[in-house]
């Protein structure tokens, strides 16, 4: 249990989308849409299930993700939030975050948003050249991009972040190199950039499991990985998280919850939430979902007690996702024990095998820890 | 003289291909005689280990009484002696091939006379067993039981005119089957009044009662209070218990007279006392020879086992003896090895052996274990002239104190259609043996004999045979001796450190290949890691191959979506069950596969 107050991350999951991107394994679901009243509806019964619960906490940042949010019409969002405004304390919510693609977005749309108080807007837009944008089955193309992306700062949004994806089988370094120098000339605040995993169950996964998708040979993926620091630092971006970059108070509040191991709640299908030492998600099947909170009841299954031990260990795990590492004494603070006596195995042969570093009461993946973080991660599991 | 009370005994075996039929038709023969009910029968009765039903072969003999009644009301005890089948327990096989006087020979009607059957036959006919054919599955369409029977009558030599046509799947004609039997199988004759002869033909350990030695009665009596001696071992007990076998149990009974096949139990601690082969007299009134065909059997192939897990090495011990109990050919004393820690160098019959054993530890005992390449024992003459015997490639002097050395070589007799006697002269030339005979069966068949090494043999000799004669030939091989050879150990080195566990000996000529071999395969094996990992084949510090892992340069998740810690953690979870499995081999992690898979070279 976190001692710094209680405050509270929210999350609300859309699960809605035009279309499947092929190597997209998140809770989705195109051709849908017949639901979506349906859904919104039995979001708010969940948020309702929350308003005793919630008494005392105070709301510091809403991520709305999916899905794709911006695919439904921009009153469910509005509403939601009004909502949520009702019947939780919202006062100090700083960070209003919604995730949009381009294709979907309009100048009303955004301005609806505006109003509403979303003041951080995620644009995915992947990849700079359409070849590649249509062999990963986006639904736009960087035109609609950068038209959606002006309309964005026509409504006021100075808080963007712009999604990248590099290790795309098909993208050349020099591909990766144009994008990063195209997205960053928009000047955003806030870049993320995930090397491509390909996961089991996807159109990508299938068709490499079938030898017809070439992965990136790791050494140009660590290439482009590398390239993006160096560009994003010279910039003026700050590589604060393995796969995230912002300018100056731009970090993602939401994000560093995570990071942080502070509690969340997670509305919608397939939401996951962190709450009174529990981690816990909600039944993933949409119309699963709205039967269950139209009966009343409660959509959480998987609960999972988080003993003290787990909890070190994901603090740890975690918060080495952060460029600037763990800090040792907000380790000591949190649980009253000196990390390097909880961990001292791990630690030092991690030291050893030049994985992570020690460094102004910090401690942090090194570069090469960077590269092969689950190689730290698997010791704190 | 017979009794007429010897006149109503039948002793017999069924000998069988591996797919015959063999232990379907067991099960029929104790369904037609009541021993078992319908619903009282779990398949395959008489294999009663996992394994055995799994492989569908029999590793332990096994035996059972059965009451029959003809059709003029006369009743007779039928004993069936379940023999194992495979060339690791041949002595086992000729053992309880002594115990009977007749041998069911079940054939395919659809496959005919298999390599394997005919060496099951010739070893039948070696003790003078009758003979009586059955053809199976006569109820598939594909059946020709005109031609196998012609085939019998050609090959074997056995009048097929009344040969029972049977299903035992099916049930069909199994009463024929009873009543040949009767009818063919001889009555056994021994002398019930002579001093006690009773051949052991395989013992079990039972927690209450100590041994329970099965023994077939030759000649004489034993009952109850008789004081027994082993003549072999020279050990004595006073009998306990004496009785019948039946399925899953045993009845007892007052005494077992020459003819009887039972069991005697005599507070007898330890299997190796009741030697497989040995005579049992009574200490009173003994017997002055003891039964033909006794041989001490000796492990032929060692392999160090060890727990995956180093603080299961007293668990592993106690495993260990609890099989011993029940396998007096199995052998183990503690061994350590640098790269796997504590464990045992444990002897076997045979490769087939080893891999029961191996199976029966992780499946009974549910261990996960690392074993070592296996090794036969060679005989080291140092250049001061000492002479040894090592089974463990790593007790090997270094090269300048050796004066030469000697391996054991086998006489390998191979049985298959003639077809194939190109492949298998090829084969055999590969693995150093040195033709010594042909000879025809018939046309069709042929008996090549071999003098081959066994550290040849060890390997994958046996599958080898197998895959280049389509399954058809069987192999047999008894020790000859030893002879001096040029032999070198060949020594893995991981990272520039030598992994003792990998290390083997092997013939001169063959080590680079072999050598080449290993490190590809280790190659594939070993996952990469954070390091470049070259490994090597080295003969006394020369490296004869050399292959590297590649250092991964990339192993990160990138994306933690939506707060899914849950996931991301089952994620890493299972890389690092995956890590568990591994062995810290100086810097390197080495994956137990590896260790087997230095055997598997051919696949």
């Amino acid at each position: 249990m976190t001692k710094t107050g209680r405050r509270l991350g929210i999350y609300i999951h859309i699960p809605f989308c035009k279309a499947k991107c092929l190597y997209c394994d998140f809770n989705s679901f195109p051709c849908r849409d017949d639901f979506i009243p349906a859904y919104f509806n039995a979001l708010k019964r969940e948020i309702a299930l929350y308003a005793e619960r919630l008494k005392g906490y105070s709301i510091e940042t809403v991520f709305i993700g999916g899905g794709t949010p911006s695919f439904v019409d921009a009153h469910n969002i509005y509403e939601i939030i009004e909502f949520m405004k009702n019947t939780f304390e919202m006062e100090n919510c700083y960070e209003i975050t919604i995730e949009t693609n381009p294709g979907t977005l309009s100048f009303d749309k955004l301005m609806a948003y505006r109003t509403v108080g979303i003041n951080r807007i995620s644009i995915g837009l992947q990849a700079w050249q359409n070849r590649l944008l249509s062999q990963l089955g986006r639904i736009h193309t960087v035109e609609e991009f950068i038209e959606n992306y002006n309309f964005a700062q026509k409504a006021g949004f100075d808080n963007i972040n712009v999604d990248l994806i590099f290790g795309i089988p098909g993208q050349t370094f020099c591909d990766w190199m144009e994008t990063l120098e195209y997205t960053a000339s928009l000047k955003p605040a806030h870049l993320s950039c995930y090397s491509l995993i390909i996961e089991e169950g996807t159109v990508y996964g299938t068709r490499l499991k079938k030898g017809e998708l070439v992965p990136v040979d790791d050494e140009v993926d660590r290439k482009m990985y590398w390239h993006t620091i160096d560009k994003l630092g010279s910039l003026g971006y700050e590589h604060y998280e393995i796969s995230n970059f912002a300018k100056e108070g731009f970090k993602c509040a939401h994000n560093m919850i995570y990071w942080k191991e502070r509690e969340y709640i997670g509305f919608g299908a397939g939401a996951h939430s962190y709450f009174k030492g529990q981690r816990f998600n909600n039944v993933y099947d949409i119309e699963e979902y709205i039967g269950i909170l139209n009966r009343g009841c409660s959509p959480v299954e998987n609960p999972l007690h988080i003993t003290k031990e787990d909890e070190m260990s994901e603090f740890v795990m975690l918060g080495l996702r952060l460029i600037e590492g763990v800090r040792v004494k907000e380790f000591g603070e949190m649980f009253d024990r000196d990390i390097f006596e909880v961990f001292r195995r791990q630690i030092e042969s991690l030291l050893q095998r030049g994985l992570i570093e020690v460094s102004n009461g910090f401690i942090k993946l090194t570069k090469l820890g960077l590269d092969l973080a689950n190689q730290v991660f698997v010791e704190f599991v | 003289m017979a009794s007429e009370r010897q006149k109503k005994i039948r002793n017999f075996c069924i000998i069988a291909h591996i797919d015959h039929g063999k232990s379907t038709l067991a099960d029929r023969l104790l369904e037609a005689t009541g021993v078992l009910t319908e619903r009282e029968m779990e398949n395959q009765i008489l294999d009663t280990m996992d394994i055995e039903r799994e492989r569908g072969i029999t590793i332990k003999a096994q035996a059972v009484r059965m009451a029959y009644k003809d059709d003029n009301g006369e009743e007779y005890v039928l004993n069936l002696i379940d023999t194992p089948g495979h060339v690791d327990f041949n002595y086992e096989v000729s053992r309880s091939l002594a115990a009977c006087e007749g041998a069911i020979l079940v054939v395919d009607s659809t496959q005919g006379i298999e390599a394997q059957t005919l060496a099951n036959v010739y070893l039948a006919l070696e003790h003078n067993l009758e003979i009586l054919p059955v053809i199976n599955k006569i109820d598939l369409p594909s059946a020709q039981p005109d031609v196998v029977k012609k085939e019998i009558e050609d090959v074997i030599g056995v009048d097929c005119s009344d040969v029972p046509l049977i299903s035992a799947k099916n049930g069909i004609n199994i009463d024929a089957v009873l009543k040949s039997v009767v009818s063919v199988v001889p009555y056994p004759k021994g002398d019930v009044d002579a001093p006690l002869r009773a051949l052991i033909f395989d013992s079990y350990y039972d927690s209450y009662k100590g041994v329970i030695v099965y023994i077939r009665v030759v000649e004489g009596s034993v009952r109850v209070g008789d004081e027994i001696r082993m003549m072999y071992t020279k050990k004595n007990f006073l009998v306990t218990e004496v009785g019948y076998m039946k399925p899953g149990g045993h009845d007892t009974c007052s005494e077992l007279l020459a003819g009887d096949v039972g069991y005697i139990a005599a507070s007898i601690k330890n299997v190796k006392d009741t030697r497989v082969g040995d005579t049992v007299t009574l200490v009173e009134n003994s017997a002055k020879e003891p039964l033909p065909g006794y041989k001490k059997v000796n492990p032929m192939v060692f392999c160090g086992i060890y727990p995956a897990d180093g603080s299961k090495y007293g668990d592993l011990r106690d495993a260990l003896e609890k099989l011993q109990l029940n396998d007096a050919s199995l052998t183990f004393e503690p061994e350590s090895s640098i790269a796997l820690g504590f464990g045992f160098r444990c002897g076997f019959l045979g490769l087939l052996h080893m891999e029961i054993i191996q199976e029966r530890l992780e499946r009974e005992f549910d261990f996960d274990l690392v074993t070592t390449a296996p090794s036969v024992i060679y005989k080291v003459t140092r250049t001061d002239g000492e002479t040894f015997f090592i089974d463990n490639p790593t007790n090997l002097p270094p090269v300048a104190e050796i004066d030469s050395m000697e391996e054991p070589i086998v006489k390998a007799t191979i049985m298959s259609p003639s077809e194939f006697v190109g492949n298998i002269m090829e084969l055999s030339q590969e693995r150093r043996g040195v033709y010594k005979d042909m000879s025809y069966i018939d046309e069709g068949r042929v008996i090549l004999t071999y003098e081959m090494p066994l550290n040849e043999i060890i390997y994958d000799f046996f599958d080898a045979l197998k895959s280049r004669t389509k399954g058809y030939a069987s192999l047999d091989y008894e020790l000859l001796g030893y002879k001096k050879s040029e032999l070198v150990k060949l020594d893995i080195v991981l990272n520039g450190e030598i992994v003792d566990a990998l290390s083997f000996i092997v013939h001169k000529d063959k080590a680079y290949t072999r050598g080449r071999r290993i490190a590809e395969k280790l190659k594939d094996t070993i996952p990469k890691q954070q390091f470049e990992i070259p490994i090597q084949a080295c003969i006394g510090g020369k490296i004869i191959a050399r292959e590297t892992v590649k250092a991964y340069r990339k192993d990160v998740l990138a994306k933690c979506y939506g707060g899914d810690i849950t996931r991301k953690k089952k994620l890493l979870e299972k890389q690092k069950e995956g890590k568990k499995r591994m062995r810290q081999v100086g810097s390197v992690e080495v994956p137990q596969e590896a260790f087997m898979s230095v055997l598997k070279l051919d696949t």
